[in-house]
C-alpha cells in the first residue's frame, strides 16, 4: 500500500509487521520518532504480544535486548551516534553472544563538538563490533531492509544494524510501498533461537574464554560473516520474489561496470549522485556508481568485479578516519589491490553539511582531469582553516578551535576575543 | 536447537564443571570423628547418656531405654540416686545449665516400668558365676553376666536383695516398689538370689556349688564409731543401722532433739529421716564448711528446707549426760601450704540431745575374709587388679568393697566391668577395656547454633507435706517436659546430622547419605577450606593434613 | 515452654515456636518437618552452583548464590532464569569449557545485570510465561557503582527481576579495590591505611537497600549466609512478588577482607551480632521487620580477625573504632536490631 510518510514512520511500521516482542528504547535524534511510533503501535494494540520499555539510557535498551534475545525473543531497539557510543560495550557483547537482535542506527555525527546532524561517524565507530551492518538509499529501501534484517539476523543468529541516514531519510516524508502483514509473515518466519535461556534445557550463555580458544572464537565470528555475504544477497533475491522491489543485497551498481570513473558510497547520497551521473552521462561521459549496501560483512569480491573496468574510483564517505583517512576508500584499496585502480578518498557531509550535486560535479570534472587528489574534503571552507592554523602557531592560548571557527564565521559575537 | 549450533565456547553446557576436580586444591583434609562426649566419660556406669538422650529426643524410648540399660539396669532407680556427676562434666553448663539427664533418665526408667519392658539373657554358657552380695554392684554384675549367657546364683545376707539401695537410701528419695520391680527384672532374667544366705566359705560354697567363677560385692557395712570422752547419757548410734532400722520398720529410736554427726550425704540421710519420723528438733554437726561438705548440694538443701539445722565448723568434743560439746573450728590460712584445713579454735559451745547419731564413714569388715587368707585386703578394702580380680585367681570383688568413689553409680560401674573381666576370664582371655575416643571439649563447638533453653526444673513436693512422711520428695518430669531435656542435649563430639556440614559446603562436596546414615566427603571436590569443621555444632568434623 | 508435637499439617510460619536441640539455627534438623526444613538441608536441593567452580577456599559469594538460587528454585518450582554481572561469580563459575550453572544463566556485562534480567523478564512478558522468573545477581562494585544505573532504572520500572548483590564490599575480583559498598576504615588496594588515612573514608560510601527501599519497590532485604533460614525465607518472600525486588546478601571475603577461609560464616554470624550488618525486610519503602541480634559481641571481636581492619584496632586508632562503633550503634536503632 503506498504512504506519504516520514522515513521513521515507515521504518517503525515495517518493524511493527515483523512483529517484535521486545522493544526497549531510549530517545536521541535523530532515531526517536521510530521508537515513538513503535510506542503507540504497542498502545493502541496494533502491535500486539510486544513489551515495549522505556529504559534509561542506551545501554540499558541494548543489554535489554540482550537479555531478551538471549530469552527467545525477536528484539529490536533504535539509536544513533552518542547513544551507540553509550551502549558500545553492550554492542560489542550481543554480537559476541550471537544474540539477533536488529537496530536501526539514524545515523548522526559524534561530538564534540555536540552535532546533531547527519553522517556516518556512528556507524564507522563501531565498524569493528561483530554486526552485521546494512545501508540504505532510501526510505522504501529502509522499509525493505529492516524486513530483511530480521531474516538475515535470525538465519545467521548475528546481530543487525540497519543504518539509515539522520533527518535525510529520517525526517524526509515520502512514498513507499507498505506491505500487507501477509507478506511480512510469508517472508519471515517466527524466530526459532540457535540459543535460549530455557529452564527445560539450561545453557550458561556468557562465558569467559582465554587464550585457548579466543582466536578461535574471533575467527568463528568472521567466517560467519563471510558466509552472510551469500544470504544477504538470497535474502534480496526473495524479497524481490515477494515484494517486487530490489532491495537490500551487498551492492548496487549504477552503470559501474562500464564506467571510467565510478562513485562508491553508502546511504543516500546515492541519489544525489544518480541525479549527477544521468545528467553526465546525458552529457557522454562515462561514469557510474557503486553503492555499498553491505559495510558488515564488506563485499570485497563483489567489489572487486564491479570495478574491474574502472579506471578511477572516487569513494565519497561521510566520515573518516581521523589522522589517517576515509575508511570506506582504505578498505575499497585492499578490495581492489590487484586490479590497476586508481583511487581518490573524498569525505563531505561532516555534521551535516549539505552535499550539492553542484559540488559533486566539481570532484568528478577534477577526475575527469586527472586532477582529483588522493584524498579531498568536500566544500572544505581553506580561510577558516588557514586562519584557524595560523592562531594556533601565534598563540600559545589559543582557545577552542570549534568556537574560534564559529567566530571567524560570525555565528558567535566577535566581542568575546581572548 | 541441537547441540552443534550454539555459539562455540561462548555457550556451554550444565553439568561440564564436574570435569574440574577441585580436590586437588586441598592442603587439610575434613573427616568425620566421633568424640567422646564429657558426660558419658564422667558417668561411672559408663552409660551412652548421649546415645539415649538422642533416641529420646526423637520420643524413641523404648530404643533409649534399651540403650541405656545395656550399661545400666537400673534406670528408674538411678535416675532418683544417682549424683549424677555426668550433668556437673555436661558442656551445655558453659552455655546456660547442665542438661537434665537424671530426670530423664528416671523418665526412661518409669517408661520402662510403665510398658513393662525386660531384659534378654544371653545363650546359655554353661558357666556359673556366684555373686556375693544382692546390693547394686551385685545385681549389676549379675545383670551383665546374664546378658552374656553365665548362670548366676547372688548370695544375700539380708531379708530383701538391693544392699545400700534399699537399707541405706530412704524411701522419700527412692520408692520401694520401683527398687522392686528393678530387681525383679533382673530376676525374671533367670538370676537366682538366696536371701538370707550368709557366707561364711567362699572356697566352700563356691566349690560345693560348682561356680567357675566369684564375685564378692559386699560393700562397706561397717560403720565408723568415735569414743567421745564424756558419760555419754543418750543413746550413740550408727548412721546405717538407724537408716536399716528405719527401711525394716524397728521401732523408732530417733525421738526428741536428734543430733546427726557428720557432712555426708547419709548425714542428710538420717536427719530427713528423723523429721520424718517426728524427732523435735535436728541438728547436723558437720566440721567442715558449707563448701567442702561432701553431702551434694542439694541435699543439704533439701535438709534445711525440711527443718533441720545444720552447724558447721564444728567437733564433738564430749558428750556427758544430754550435753554435746562442741569445739568451734577454723579454716586454717595455711592450709593451702599441706596443713590441715580445719583447725580448732581451742572455744567450745555446748548444745542438748535426746540422741546422737554418727555418720562419719563406713568400711569393709574383714570379718567376712578370715576363711580366705588368699584374699588380700588394703586400706580397709579388698585388694583388686586393672580388671578388678583379687588375689586370688577366679575371685573378683566389686563395688563399695573394693577402691571406689562409693557411691552407687559407681558400684553400677563396678558390677559391669566385673562382668565383663569375668566373662573374658571364664573364656581363658584378659579383658581390654574399649580405647576410649578423644574427649569433646567444649572448645571443639560451636554453641551459637543451640536454641536458648533453659533448664527445666523437676516438680519438688512442698517442704511441708515431706515432713509428715516418706513420699517422694521429687517428682517426675512430664512427657513434654522429658522431651524438652533431652532435646537440650548437645551432642558433644558425635554428628547428630544437622545438616550444617553439607548445607555450608561453597563446593558441594558433602553427599548426604539418608537419615540415621550421616554423610560422606566428596574428596575430588572439597577445597579443605575448614568451614565444616569450624561450623560444626558439636565437633564432629577434624581436618587433618594432607600428605602432599 | 511451647514445646507441642510437630503437626506436619501447620504451614512452618504456624508451627508453634519448638526447641528441637539446634532449632532452626542449624541448616537441617532431624525432628523437624520435612517441609519446614532449609532445602539446603535437602538431598534434592537444586545445586544451581554445582561442585567443580573456581571460587577461593571458604567463598561465602559461592555459598550465598547456591543457598538464594537453590531457595528461589524450591519457590518457583524450578523456573528460574539467572542473569549475572561480571566478577568473581561470574569468572570462578564459567571459564570456558566449564559451567557450575545447572539452571539457564547469561552473561554479559559487568554493568547491565539489571537491564540484561529485564530484557528476559520483558521477553517472558511478552511470551505470557508468567511462571517462569528471573534473578539478576551481582557482587557489590556490579549493584552499587557501574551496575547502579541499570539497577534504578530497573526499580524505576518495576520490572518483574529479584535482583541479588552479594555484598563483600569491594572488588574482588581485580585484586580488592574499594567500592561504594566497602565499609569505612576497610583496607582495600586503593584505599590504603598510609599515615592518617583511616582506610576508606568514613565519609563516603553508600547503602544500596536503603536506595532500593527510596524507590518503593514492592522487597527489599538484607540477609547473611550465616542464617540460613532468614535467608531462605526473604528469598522465597521475594519470589510471592511482582515487579522489582532487591535482596542484599552479606558474604565474607577472605581473599579480601584477610580473614581464614573457614571463618567465612561465623565472620558472617559476627558482622550481624556486632551491628555492621543490619538484617531487615521492606515493604514498598517502609521497614517492616527486621531479625534481631541473638548474642550482641563487641564490633573488634568482628574487626580482628579480618587483616583490613588490622589497623583500627592499635591504640593510636581508637577514634576510628570508636567512629565503626557508634556505627553499629546507629544501625541498632535505626532497624530495631535488639
Amino acid at each position: 500500500m503506498l504512504q506519504q510518510i516520514s522515513g521513521s514512520i515507515a521504518v517503525a511500521e515495517a518493524v511493527a509487521l515483523c512483529r517484535p516482542e521486545v522493544v526497549p528504547c531510549y530517545p536521541i535524534t535523530p532515531q526517536t520518532h521510530i521508537v515513538e511510533h513503535i510506542s503507540t503501535l504497542v498502545k493502541s494494540g496494533q502491535l500486539k504480544n510486544c513489551t515495549y520499555e522505556n529504559v534509561e539510557s542506551e545501554f540499558a535498551s541494548m543489554s535489554l535486548c540482550i537479555g531478551a534475545s538471549a530469552a527467545g525473543s525477536r528484539t529490536y531497539t533504535a539509536t544513533a551516534s552518542q547513544g551507540l557510543l553509550f551502549m558500545m560495550e553492550a554492542v560489542y557483547n550481543a554480537s559476541g553472544l550471537s544474540l539477533p537482535i536488529v537496530m536501526t542506527l539514524g545515523n548522526r555525527a559524534i561530538g564534540a563538538p555536540i552535532n546533531i546532524w547527519n553522517d556516518h561517524s556512528d556507524a564507522m565507530s563501531v565498524r569493528d563490533a561483530g554486526w552485521i551492518q546494512l545501508f540504505v538509499e532510501s526510505n522504501q529501501q529502509a522499509l525493505d531492509v529492516h524486513i530483511q534484517a530480521f531474516k538475515l539476523a535470525e538465519a545467521l543468529s548475528l546481530p543487525v544494524m540497519v543504518n539509515m541516514d539522520g533527518f535525510i531519510l529520517t525526517h524526509a516524508i515520502t512514498r513507499v510501498d507498505m506491505p500487507t502483514q501477509e507478506q511480512v509473515d510469508q517472508f519471515l518466519p517466527p524466530f526459532v533461537p540457535r540459543q535460549k535461556l530455557d529452564t527445560e534445557a539450561p545453557l550458561s550463555i556468557g562465558a569467559m574464554v582465554g587464550p585457548d580458544a579466543f582466536t578461535e572464537v574471533r575467527y568463528l565470528a568472521h567466517h560467519k560473516q563471510k558466509e552472510a555475504l551469500s544470504i544477504i544477497e538470497q535474502q534480496a533475491e526473495e524479497f524481490q520474489g515477494i515484494f517486487g522491489r530490489d532491495s537490500g543485497g551487498l551492492i548496487k551498481s549504477y552503470y559501474a561496470e562500464d564506467a571510467e570513473i565510478v562513485f562508491v558510497a553508502m546511504g543516500s547520497v546515492i541519489g544525489t549522485m544518480q541525479e549527477l551521473v544521468e545528467e553526465l552521462r546525458e552529457e557522454g561521459h562515462s561514469v557510474g556508481i557503486l553503492s555499498i549496501r553491505s559495510f558488515r560483512p564488506f563485499p570485497a569480491n563483489a567489489i572487486d568485479k564491479a570495478l574491474a573496468n574502472t579506471r578511477h574510483a572516487i569513494i565519497f564517505e561521510k566520515s573518516f578516519a581521523v589522522g589517517m583517512g576515509g575508511v570506506l576508500a582504505s578498505e575499497i584499496h585492499m578490495a581492489t589491490v590487484a586490479n590497476d585502480l586508481k583511487i581518490s578518498s573524498v569525505i563531505g557531509g561532516l555534521g551535516g553539511r549539505t552535499i550539492t550535486k553542484k559540488s559533486l560535479r566539481k570532484i568528478i570534472e577534477s577526475a575527469m582531469q586527472d586532477e582529483l587528489d588522493t584524498e579531498v574534503f568536500l566544500d572544505l571552507e581553506g580561510t577558516t582553516v588557514v586562519r584557524e592554523l595560523r592562531r594556533q602557531q601565534e598563540e600559545q592560548n589559543s582557545g577552542p578551535v570549534a568556537e574560534n571557527i564559529l567566530r571567524d564565521m560570525g555565528v558567535v559575537s566577535a566581542s568575546k576575543t581572548h | 536447537m541441537t547441540v552443534q549450533h550454539k555459539p562455540f565456547a561462548i555457550t556451554l553446557d550444565v553439568g561440564s564443571s564436574h570435569l574440574n576436580k577441585t580436590g586437588s586444591w586441598r592442603s587439610m583434609r575434613p573427616v568425620y570423628v566421633d568424640r567422646l562426649p564429657p558426660c558419658n566419660k564422667t558417668c561411672p556406669s559408663g552409660e551412652d547418656i548421649q546415645g539415649w538422650l538422642s533416641l529420646a529426643e526423637e520420643e524413641n524410648y523404648e530404643a533409649a531405654w534399651r540403650l541405656l540399660t545395656r550399661d545400666n539396669p537400673f534406670p528408674a532407680i538411678m535416675g532418683r540416686v544417682c549424683y549424677h556427676p555426668c550433668e556437673g562434666a555436661c558442656n551445655r553448663g558453659q552455655l546456660d545449665l547442665p542438661v537434665g539427664i537424671n530426670s530423664v533418665e528416671r523418665f526412661i526408667g518409669e517408661q520402662g516400668l510403665i510398658h513393662n519392658w525386660q531384659f534378654e539373657a544371653g545363650e546359655d554358657t554353661g558357666k556359673k558365676v556366684m555373686i556375693i552380695g544382692a546390693g547394686p554392684a551385685g545385681l549389676s554384675a549379675a545383670y551383665h553376666l546374664r546378658r552374656f549367657g553365665h548362670a548366676v546364683t547372688v548370695f544375700e545376707a539380708a531379708e530383701k536383695p538391693g544392699g545400700m539401695l534399699r537399707y541405706g537410701i530412704p524411701k522419700y528419695r527412692l520408692p520401694r516398689e520401683k527398687l522392686n520391680a528393678e530387681i525383679y527384672r533382673i530376676e525374671d532374667m533367670g538370676v537366682e538370689v538366696k536371701l538370707n544366705h550368709k557366707i561364711e566359705d567362699i572356697e566352700a560354697t563356691k566349690k560345693s556349688g560348682g561356680f567357675d567363677a566369684v564375685l564378692i560385692c559386699v560393700g562397706a557395712q561397717k560403720s565408723n564409731m568415735i569414743e567421745f570422752e564424756g558419760d555419754a547419757g543418750i543413746p550413740i548410734l550408727d548412721a546405717l543401722k538407724v537408716l536399716r532400722d528405719t527401711e525394716l520398720e524397728q521401732p523408732n529410736q530417733l525421738i526428741g532433739r536428734v543430733v546427726v554427726y557428720g557432712g555426708g550425704n547419709s548425714a542428710m540421710d538420717v536427719a530427713r529421716t528423723a523429721i520424718r519420723l517426728g524427732a523435735q528438733d535436728v541438728k547436723v554437726i558437720s566440721r567442715e564448711d558449707p563448701d567442702n561438705m561432701t553431702a551434694h548440694k542439694f541435699e543439704i538443701q533439701e535438709t534445711i528446707e525440711e527443718g533441720a539445722e545444720v552447724v558447721n565448723l564444728r567437733t564433738i568434743k564430749s558428750v556427758n549426760g544430754h550435753e554435746i560439746t562442741l569445739e568451734i573450728m577454723k579454716i586454717s590460712e595455711q592450709h593451702h601450704s599441706g596443713h590441715l584445713r580445719v583447725v580448732g579454735t581451742g572455744n567450745y559451745e555446748t548444745i542438748e540431745a535426746d540422741v546422737l547419731v554418727l555418720a562419719i564413714g563406713q568400711n569393709v569388715d574383714p570379718a567376712l575374709f578370715s576363711k580366705t587368707p588368699d584374699i588380700e585386703l588394703d586400706s580397709h578394702v579388698i585388694k583388686v587388679d586393672a580388671i578388678m580380680q583379687t588375689t586370688q585367681e577366679g575371685v573378683f570383688a566389686a563395688g563399695d568393697a573394693a577402691p571406689s568413689q562409693r557411691s552407687v553409680t559407681s558400684a553400677l560401674g563396678h558390677g559391669k566391668k566385673a562382668a565383663r573381666a569375668i566373662n573374658a576370664w571364664l573364656d581363658g582371655k584378659v579383658y581390654q577395656p574399649a580405647p576410649q575416643n578423644e574427649i569433646a571439649s567444649f572448645d571443639k563447638m560451636e554453641p551459637w547454633y543451640y536454641s536458648d533453653a533453659p533448664r527445666t526444673v523437676q516438680p519438688h513436693l512442698d517442704a511441708v507435706r515431706r515432713r509428715n512422711g516418706f513420699a517422694e520428695v521429687v517428682g517426675d518430669l512430664d512427657i513434654e517436659h522429658a522431651k524438652y531435656e533431652a532435646r537440650r542435649c548437645m551432642s558433644c563430639g558425635n554428628c547428630f546430622e544437622c545438616d550444617n556440614c553439607y548445607g555450608i559446603c561453597p563446593d558441594n562436596a558433602i553427599r548426604k547419605l539418608g537419615q540415621g546414615k550421616g554423610y560422606e566427603f566428596k574428596y575430588d571436590y572439597c577445597k579443605g577450606c575448614g568451614m565444616c569443621d569450624a561450623e560444626c555444632p558439636c565437633g564432629a568434623i577434624n581436618m587433618i593434613p594432607e600428605d602432599i | 515452654m511451647s514445646n507441642q508435637d510437630s503437626n506436619t499439617d501447620i504451614p512452618c510460619e504456624q508451627q508453634t515456636v519448638k526447641f528441637y536441640q539446634t532449632g532452626t539455627f542449624t541448616v537441617g534438623n532431624r525432628l523437624l518437618d520435612e517441609g519446614c526444613r532449609t532445602v539446603q538441608a535437602t538431598a534434592e536441593r537444586a545445586n544451581s552452583l554445582d561442585s567443580g567452580h573456581r571460587a577461593c577456599q571458604g567463598c561465602g559469594q559461592a555459598l550465598g548464590a547456591r543457598y538464594a538460587l537453590d531457595a528461589a528454585m524450591r519457590a518457583t518450582d524450578n523456573k528460574i532464569i539467572a542473569a549475572n554481572a561480571t566478577g568473581c561469580l561470574e569468572v570462578f563459575t564459567t571459564p570456558y569449557p566449564e559451567t557450575a550453572w545447572s539452571i539457564p544463566w547469561v552473561h554479559s556485562l559487568f554493568g547491565n545485570v539489571a537491564a540484561v534480567a529485564s530484557g528476559i523478564a520483558a521477553s517472558l512478558k511478552a511470551k505470557g510465561d508468567t511462571t517462569t522468573r528471573v534473578i539478576a545477581q551481582g557482587g557489590d562494585g556490579g549493584t552499587t557503582d557501574i551496575g547502579f544505573g541499570c539497577l534504578s532504572g530497573m526499580f524505576d520500572r518495576n520490572d518483574d527481576v529479584l535482583y541479588i548483590c552479594y555484598d563483600n564490599g569491594g572488588y574482588m575480583n581485580t585484586g580488592v579495590q574499594r567500592s561504594s559498598a566497602t565499609p569505612p576504615a576497610a583496607r582495600t588496594a586503593t584505599t590504603m591505611p598510609v599515615g592518617d588515612n583511616p582506610g576508606s573514608s568514613f565519609t563516603t560510601g553508600k547503602f544500596l537497600p536503603a536506595i532500593a527501599m527510596a524507590h518503593e519497590i514492592p522487597y527489599v532485604a538484607t540477609a547473611s549466609v550465616h542464617d540460613l533460614h532468614d535467608l531462605e525465607r526473604k528469598v522465597e518472600k521475594a519470589m510471592t512478588f511482582r515487579g522489582a525486588r532487591y535482596i542484599q546478601i552479606n558474604v565474607p571475603c577472605p581473599l579480601g577482607w584477610g580473614s581464614q577461609p573457614a571463618l567465612t560464616i561465623k565472620l558472617s554470624r559476627m558482622g550481624v551480632e556486632c551491628g555492621l550488618v543490619p538484617l531487615f525486610e521492606a515493604e514498598n519503602g517502609k521497614l517492616t521487620d527486621s531479625t534481631k541480634i541473638r548474642y550482641r559481641i563487641p564490633v573488634e571481636d568482628y574487626l580482628k580477625l579480618q587483616r583490613r581492619f588490622a589497623h583500627v584496632l592499635k591504640p593510636q586508632n581508637t577514634h576510628q573504632l570508636d567512629a565503626i562503633r557508634q556505627i553499629a550503634e546507629d544501625n541498632i536503632k535505626r532497624y530495631n536490631l535488639v
